[in-house]
């Protein structure tokens, strides 16, 4: 009789969309544009993902309030002096609520505007051609579609520490929606989410301290910019202890126990009112029917091609799902790249680089091939620096740290990457992404005339450097 | 003391190949000249011999890897030298070319023994892009995947041209690493796409392996989606049959064919084969393919248009003095033409005997990139599986190809009665630039006037 009930109910969606975060939803507004009738399915009530309601958005919203407290503090040199700010945190939390909301919202009209049929609920493959949605209103909903867009992206990874998440044992989502600012803080992770929202609470007032378990802070990223923000950060920071591991977590009712293990073997414990763990992402591949529809992995992650085609006919993926790097950006690209497959142009995920920003204070960001790769892949490579208290935009800005790295190709001079540390660097690092795609050899970026005076002239003075 | 196996050169022009398997592994005792692993190249498949005797402790590649000349692939300790166990990547590298970046000459971390395999990987394997980004030391290299249908393409061996012109490549359905770029840096623009579109359309031979999706020919209209309508499995192209296809099409589409049919009886030549290999150990037996050889060896002598090709953009016709005949040969991987040299000039014993070694050869896969070159003609027996007739492609840049069917035996009339004669059929394609109507015919009539009488055979004079 169930059968029954449920054969009657199947309708037809020539395209399904999974997940509506940065990838979904760029996936489904491009099949649109190219004619395809969409459904988007998200267990939100609005498009967003991650990104705009727990990760990218909000955070940088905090970032921004934590820059106007440092700089306010750091005004004091130029004789500039501004009382201590009363931090008013439901307020804050508010205004970080009201730009997600404004952001998502934007969205949900666009989802309407555009006719795309919006399901809330979570779905689920249950054959080669068909799937079924839980709905948020109670119901189950099943389609039988004709092509799918896997993007239900990934979540925190939640390492056995002997303790659940809590009020005071909390992951990226909690650290935003935090109903008060903690005496201390343990972020268990130096990667950047660790590292953004920890300058986030130190900005806020906790005496923040960051653990480690390899012997650098954002592991893959090239040393040399690194240091330029561990310099910051030792000063942001009550600690910074690398090579260290976490052994076990204990929630007491003054706090919460954390027992560490130094690179000697060495133990100590030690007690903080709240502990972030921000130790990496693992994509959401589970209770998604994979297997009812025939589609494979390769190291955890679903295997794609290059068109972002899963092993099953007919379905795609795209975003963290897929591989790293798990970032909003590359999973919108891949969206539409996989949309236009769908309704049949030729397109292919093959970009000459992928920026990648980490916002803290200083920002760190690449884009392309870093000197960390090239060296593991033996491949030769030129590389120009320019630090940035060389160029007078950073002493107005009050600032003597930054770094501009060019790595290029020694026969051919083509740019294969570029490395930035310093403020801003997050929007400096679109030029440098551009001139990679374009080709460009590091005379282009020498010869491009840039505004003085701006950081962007960092570019141009270390590819001139390559003359000498 | 350790030495490193490297991939040595195979044949001219062959700058990489496709590892195809490993018949070794870690800790394998090896002889010398023992095969280590099979090569898959644009011409053939290649055994790599052992240098030496001894143990094998590191492999550095897995099949589906793409390698290249002089590229590392294992490791080894030969006999009788100290089992030095220092992981390879301890062992000195060539000097670094005087190019070496700063970086380079940095220190490497001592704990980092992985270093050498991971650069070995990351040259192999185009396919592993997610494994060249990092996230907090959580993403390990990973692994050389299997070549998905169409590779993912690591965005540092993305070549040098602006997104625009790779989605115009994409369009053409051109595959963009093919394509060579004319601008500073070897950028490649939209109208070198174009240029190479347009060498591709005119077959010209630098053009290559030019397409896509499909190699072969002048390109590939978009492709329905087949699962619309049910499901497909997708395969990927061996090298063979990307090779064939490229041939194949590139024949198709510069030579206009002529086929011409005949038929001749071969009931006396065929008794004698019977007779001989009644007498004749396995591998001297006698087929009718090597009886063909000698017999067209010799009318190629008699008619050295047929044994010529075409230089259109000189405006010659270039004459070879030498017989060189392509036999193709059905493997499991597919179709293969080794040739047999110099047919002219051996008897029929010495030809069965070459015929038959190299056609396990083939089968086993054991030919070298030059036995699969040089023919001037190309004979094609389907006769072991049957048919009256069939139109083969010329195998350009050659003129003609026989093709051989199933002998029958038929009533013929002998003017008074009906006689069984045994009748073989046979085909010759040819392309009629090169060869006139008339003369095709009078080749193939000579075949099959030598086939039923031997005698011909003798008439001419050596040159």
């Amino acid at each position: 009789m169930t059968k029954a009930r449920q054969e009657a109910t199947i309708e037809k969606a020539p395209l399904v969309v999974i997940g509506a975060g940065p990838g979904g939803y760029a996936a489904a507004f491009r099949a649109v544009e190219l004619g395809l009738a969409v459904t988007l399915v998200d267990p939100e009530a609005n498009p967003g993902g991650v990104c705009l309601h727990r990760g990218c958005i909000p955070s940088k919203a905090f970032l921004h309030a934590a820059k106007l407290v440092r700089d306010a503090a750091e005004a004091k040199a130029m004789g500039l002096h501004f009382a201590a700010p009363r931090l008013d945190i439901d307020a804050l939390r508010g205004w970080k609520d009201g730009i997600v909301e404004t952001l998502t919202g934007g969205l949900g009209g666009k989802v309407k505007q555009k006719q795309i049929r919006y399901l809330r609920g979570r779905a689920r493959l249950s054959g080669p051609r068909e799937l079924a949605v839980d709905l948020t209103e109670g119901k189950t909903a099943a389609l039988a579609f004709d092509q799918a867009i896997l993007a239900t992206g990934s979540r925190p990874v939640l390492p056995a520490f002997g303790a659940d998440l809590s009020e005071r044992i909390v992951d990226s989502t909690g650290a935003l929606h935090p109903p008060s600012v903690p005496g201390t803080l343990l972020v268990i992770g130096g990667g950047y989410i660790g590292l953004e929202l920890g300058s986030v609470y130190a900005a806020l007032g906790s005496r923040v301290t960051v653990v480690e378990m390899l012997p650098q802070l954002m592991t893959g990223a090239d040393r040399d910019l690194v240091s330029q923000l561990k310099r910051r950060l030792d000063r942001q920071f009550e600690a910074i202890l690398t090579a260290t591991k976490v052994l076990g977590l204990k929630e007491q009712k003054n706090g919460v126990k954390v027992t560490l293990q130094d690179k000697q073997g060495g133990q100590s414990s030690k007690l903080f009112d709240r502990v972030l763990v921000a130790v990496g992402r693992r994509p959401n591949i589970e209770n998604l029917g994979l297997e009812a529809a025939g589609v494979a992995l390769t190291d955890g992650f679903i295997k794609v091609d290059a068109e972002r085609r899963t092993t099953a006919p007919g379905i795609y993926a795209i975003g963290d799902v897929t591989g790293q790097p798990m970032l909003a950006h590359k999973a919108a690209h891949e969206g539409q790249v996989a949309a236009a497959v769908a309704a049949g142009r030729p397109a292919a995920f093959e970009p000459r680089a992928i920026p990648a920003v980490c916002f803290t204070d200083p920002e760190i960001a690449w884009t392309g091939l870093t000197e960390t790769e090239a060296r593991d892949q033996k491949r030769p490579i030129k590389t120009a620096k320019i630090p940035w208290r060389s160029l007078g935009r950073t002493l107005t800005l009050g600032r003597d740290d930054g770094l501009t790295k060019l790595i290029v190709d020694p026969d051919t001079d083509l740019v294969l990457g570029v490395g930035l540390a310093g403020p801003g660097a997050g929007e400096l690092i679109g030029e440098a992404t551009l001139a990679i795609e374009m080709a460009a050899r590091w005379q282009d970026l020498a010869f491009t005339i840039h505004a003085h005076p701006t950081l962007s002239e960092g570019i141009m003075e270390a590819a001139a450097t390559f003359f000498a | 003391m350790t030495q490193e196996i490297r991939v040595p050169e195979v044949s001219d022009g062959v700058t990489k190949g496709q590892v195809i398997g490993l018949s070794v592994a870690v800790g394998d005792r090896v002889e010398v000249d023992q095969t280590l692993l099979e090569l898959e190249t644009d011409k053939a498949v290649v055994a790599l011999p052992s240098p030496f005797t001894g143990e094998i402790t590191e492999i550095l590649v897995a099949a589906g890897d793409e390698v290249a000349i002089g590229q590392v692939v294992m490791a080894g300790v030969p006999e009788g030298e100290s089992a030095d166990r220092a992981p390879a990547a301890a062992a000195p590298e060539k000097p670094e070319p005087p190019s070496a970046t700063p970086s380079a000459r940095q220190p490497e971390p001592p704990s980092e023994p992985a270093g050498r395999k991971t650069a070995a990987t990351a040259t192999a394997a185009k396919a592993s892009a997610a494994a060249a980004t990092a996230d907090a030391g959580q993403a390990e290299a990973h692994p050389a995947l299997p070549p998905p249908r169409t590779a993912a393409t690591a965005p540092q061996d993305v070549p040098p041209a602006s997104p625009l012109v790779r989605r115009f490549a994409r369009e053409l359905g051109v595959d963009i690493h093919a394509v060579r770029g004319s601008g500073p840096g070897g950028r490649i623009s939209e109208q070198d796409v174009r240029e190479f579109v347009k060498q591709a359309l005119a077959g010209r031979a630098d053009a290559g392996a030019v397409v896509a999706h499909a190699s072969g020919g002048a390109g590939q209209r978009p492709l329905p989606d087949f699962t619309k309508w049910g499901d497909i499995e997708r395969e990927p192209l061996s090298q063979v049959r990307k090779i064939i296809a490229d041939n194949m099409a590139y024949a198709w589409a510069t030579a206009p064919r002529v086929t011409q049919d005949d038929k001749a009886d071969i009931t006396a030549v065929e008794g004698f084969r019977l007779d001989f290999n009644r007498k004749a150990p396995a591998a001297d037996k006698l087929t009718m393919t090597a009886i063909l050889l000698k017999i067209t060896a010799a009318a190629l002598r008699v008619f050295p248009a047929v044994n010529s090709s075409l230089d259109l953009a000189a405006g010659e016709l270039i004459r070879k003095r030498y017989v060189h005949i392509g036999v193709a040969v059905d493997t499991p991987a597919g179709l293969l033409v080794p040739v047999i040299r110099d047919v002219d000039r051996k008897g029929l014993a010495t030809l069965a005997r070459e015929l038959n070694a190299t056609a396990a050869k083939t089968r086993e896969r054991r030919l070298t990139p030059a036995d699969l070159e040089g023919g001037t003609f190309t004979i094609s027996n389907l006769g072991g599986i049957g048919g009256t007739h069939f139109t083969p492609i010329v195998y350009a840049p050659q003129v003609a190809i026989l093709g051989v069917s199933r002998a029958e035996m038929e009533p013929v009339w002998d003017g008074r009665e009906f006689q069984p004669r045994l009748r073989l059929p046979l085909s010759l394609s040819y392309d009629h630039r090169a060869i006139d109507g008339a003369d095709g015919a009078r080749f193939l009539r000579w075949i099959c006037a030598a086939l039923e009488q031997p005698l011909l055979l003798m008439m001419e004079d050596e040159q």
